[in-house]
């Protein structure tokens, strides 16, 4: 086949360009110089400084982006003092936030306090493990990788109630047990939506995911079913990350800062960071389920349009596709007012669940009959 | 000194068994100013809601009998800083009925036109802010934007922009600036082609709806027994608007409609505001090409004395009805001055409105009731 061949092709002239290439010759340099313990052992080093390392990026990236995109649709400039365009305003932030004290009030658990903005941080942290962020580049490719996904995400509701509860202030422990409601509650429908891809694909590893979707991403091969789930998807994160409309645990006019009300210094700026580096894994679990992760967009037998597409690198498609997801959450974020807590607990459980479970059995008819693209 | 179990068995504190007491204010981002309300929660529904007042009182009625009938004015600018303007005008009619000065065709014009500007934009600043509170933060900016043209406006033609202090008794302090035609149409012609932005982002939002139908319901009986005046009052049907009630400064020669809604949830509440804007933007239009010529300001002694007795005049302010009562012992100062404020009696309805709803809920009752603090508190 043709199309192959262009894959081929691609393969050869685009390795300069691609991650896979210096991904794999370094796992061959380390392992032929050293022993394997202490190959795997640097290679455990390299993969944690490079996450450190994604983790400042992004948080550097994704605020001054919010920032921002809230300053477009606000009519107004946004940071524009700090560096070229203010883009070094998070770094400024950044450094005031380190330099200031962090308070523990008197009444607070203060182990309990200052253990939940770090098991918030780790799970965010460990959520980076199966995801791939271009051809080739992923840190753990396991066989169970949305299984681990969506149960590892589903711990960081422990640090926010545990910030809650150790805080020993009424407004945060309100923040909390909304937190911990609306967390567990929309896990579900976001589960349901993430199975809906994995009955389509066959697999639960991300790269099977990622290679299903060769000629065509989820989205637009899936008909109706995953567009619906899709949304639902979309829905179900927004309210995961705790983002307006569905910020209740931080819902600023009622509740001051919710759940981080007494945080201050450093230690906020973890919750702070924590909340970006999901809104990231969120969107870069729906660009991977849905929008097919790295893999190009490919339209059925337009030979010579996958073939231009092919020769984008599968990082900037990966990063390209995410960071819409992201603009399209914080776009709800700047545009829409918040759900009363009773409302949210309705749209879960009235409409967003039956919704995806029929959807599911929708997919899972599709699947079984093939009809899909 | 409380030790500690006595705090935890105080039930002003912690409240008794199954509630939960938080103290809302008195620095709180939804209380718009230094407001504090006891809530005594079960879970998140309401059970109880007491205002604590007095964080931000000036003693402002006794401050005004220590001063002149010239000076006594500008310190009600004070009070409801959103429309000061209004505040004023209040305080020069009543001194203009106890002196009984005819004021002149010109001055009561540029009244009425100043008087509406000052009312959008105090409806504009309270559109935002009420989104806040419902958790959307940017209209706020888009209102601002409006609002900003009529702080401009105001800026041109008395120098300041919230506290105006333009208001004398007999007239105005100061002609109108030579642009302010040309600046005011542009207002309003920017105004009419921006309202659908506002029914886009807000009105037509299936969020904003359902966070303000059947919310914080007041029913016509109760906001009268309440005293509730503006647009609580109109939102639950009671007629209630003082310039078609009682006409001053010549409101009974321009063409406008009270705006009354029947459903006296916060919703309704709020579409009475919205319709308001219009509904001055209407009689700024008519009054804009027909300003009369003439004096700005009717000739009035140096020393202004009013006649032993009592002088009441009200006025219709961007959040209801404001009364001045004056008791004169023929003396340059009063002897006695209370304020009727409208903030005072709607904020006493809100106990009645969000008893048994959410906290949600109390933040969306709250900013339809549109107060502000050194009104009820002065």
């Amino acid at each position: 086949m043709s199309h192959e061949k262009a894959i081929n092709d691609l393969k050869i002239k685009s390795s300069m360009f691609s991650l896979e290439g210096i991904t794999s010759s370094l796992h061959q340099w380390l392992y032929a110089t050293l022993s394997p313990t202490f190959a795997l052992l640097a290679e455990c080093v390299i993969v944690i400084l490079l996450a450190i390392a994604l983790f400042a990026a992004l948080g550097l990236v994704l605020v001054l982006m919010e920032r921002k995109v809230a300053a477009h649709i606000q009519i107004r400039l946004g940071p524009n003092r700090v560096g070229p365009g203010g883009m070094f305003q998070t770094v400024a932030d950044t450094l005031k936030l380190i330099m200031k004290e962090g308070l523990t009030p008197d009444k607070a658990d203060k182990f309990l306090f200052n253990l939940a903005p770090f098991i918030v941080m780790i799970v965010a942290m460990l959520l980076l493990a199966p995801i791939a962020f271009a051809k080739g580049f992923q840190i753990w490719d396991i066989n169970i990788g949305v299984l681990y996904l969506s149960a590892i995400s589903s711990l960081s509701v422990i640090g926010i109630l545990m910030a809650g509860w150790a805080s020993n202030n009424k407004y945060s422990l309100l923040g909390a047990m909304r937190s911990g409601a609306q967390i567990v509650s929309y896990e579900l429908s976001a589960g349901l939506a993430i199975l809906s891809i994995v009955v389509l694909s066959g697999s639960l590893q991300i790269s099977d995911i990622i290679a299903a979707q060769e000629n065509g991403w989820w989205l637009f091969k899936g008909h109706i079913p995953v567009i619906i789930s899709f949304v639902i998807f979309i829905i179900a994160v927004t309210a995961e990350t705790n983002r307006a409309p569905f910020d209740l645990a931080e819902a600023e006019s009622e509740l001051t800062a919710g759940f981080h009300t007494e945080y201050s210094g450093m230690r906020f700026a973890l919750f702070f960071l924590a909340e970006y580096i999901n809104i990231f894994i969120v969107c870069a679990i729906g660009a991977t389920l849905f929008l097919g992760g790295w893999m190009p967009l490919h339209i059925g037998h337009w030979e010579g349009f996958n073939h231009i597409m092919d020769y984008i690198p599968s990082s900037i498609w990966f990063f390209g596709k995410t960071i819409f997801l992201i603009f399209l959450i914080m776009w709800f974020r700047w545009t829409f007012p918040r759900l009363r807590v009773d409302q949210l607990l309705n749209l879960e459980w009235k409409y967003l669940l039956p919704i995806s479970m029929l959807n599911l059995i929708l997919v899972t008819i599709i699947a079984i009959f093939g009809w899909h693209f | 000194m409380y030790t500690q179990t006595e705090i935890i068995k105080d039930t002003t504190i912690n409240g008794s068994e199954g509630e939960l007491v938080i103290n809302v204010g008195p620095q709180h981002p939804a209380t718009h100013g230094v407001l504090h309300l006891v809530i005594t929660l079960n879970g998140e529904t309401i059970k109880k809601i007491e205002p604590h007042l007095g964080y931000i009182h000036r003693s402002i009625e006794k401050m005004c009998e220590s001063l002149t009938y010239r000076q006594f004015i500008y310190v009600t600018s004070r009070m409801d800083y959103l429309s000061s303007h209004i505040n004023n005008e209040a305080c020069a009619l009543c001194v203009e009925k106890g002196l009984q000065i005819e004021v002149p065709a010109r001055a009561k014009v540029i009244r009425v036109l100043m008087g509406e500007l000052t009312r959008i934009a105090s409806h504009e600043l309270w559109l935002g802010a009420m989104a806040m509170d419902l958790g959307a933060f940017t209209p706020f900016f888009y209102t601002f934007r409006e609002r900003e043209m009529i702080n401009e406006i105001m800026e041109d033609t008395c120098g300041a922009r919230l506290t105006m202090n333009y208001m004398v008794a007999g007239g105005v302090a100061m002609d109108l600036h030579p642009d302010f035609q040309r600046k005011v149409k542009l207002f309003v012609t920017q105004f009419k082609k921006r309202v659908p932005e506002f029914d886009d982002l807000i009105t037509n939002n299936i969020i904003f709806q359902n966070r303000m139908k059947g919310v914080g319901v007041l029913s016509g009986e109760d906001a009268i027994s309440y005293g509730c005046t503006g647009p609580v009052a109109r939102g639950s049907g009671v007629s209630s608007d003082i310039r078609k009630l009682y006409p001053y400064d010549g409101y009974d020669a321009v063409a406008f409609d009270e705006v009354l809604e029947t459903a006296g949830d916060s919703y309704a509440r709020y579409l009475v505001r919205l319709r308001e804007m219009h509904q001055s933007i209407r009689i700024i239009e008519q009054l804009i090409d027909a300003i009369p010529e003439g004096d700005f300001q009717a000739k009035t002694k140096a020393v202004l004395k009013l006649p032993k007795g009592e002088f009441y005049t009200r006025v219709e302010t961007a959040r209801g009805e404001l009364g001045v009562y004056i008791v004169s012992e023929g003396g340059t100062t009063p002897y006695r001055i209370k304020f009727r404020s409208p903030g005072f009696s709607n904020l006493s309805a809100l106990h009645h409105m969000a008893k048994g709803s959410k906290i949600g809920d109390l933040m969306a009752t709250m900013g339809t009731l549109d107060l502000v603090i050194p009104d009820i508190d002065r």
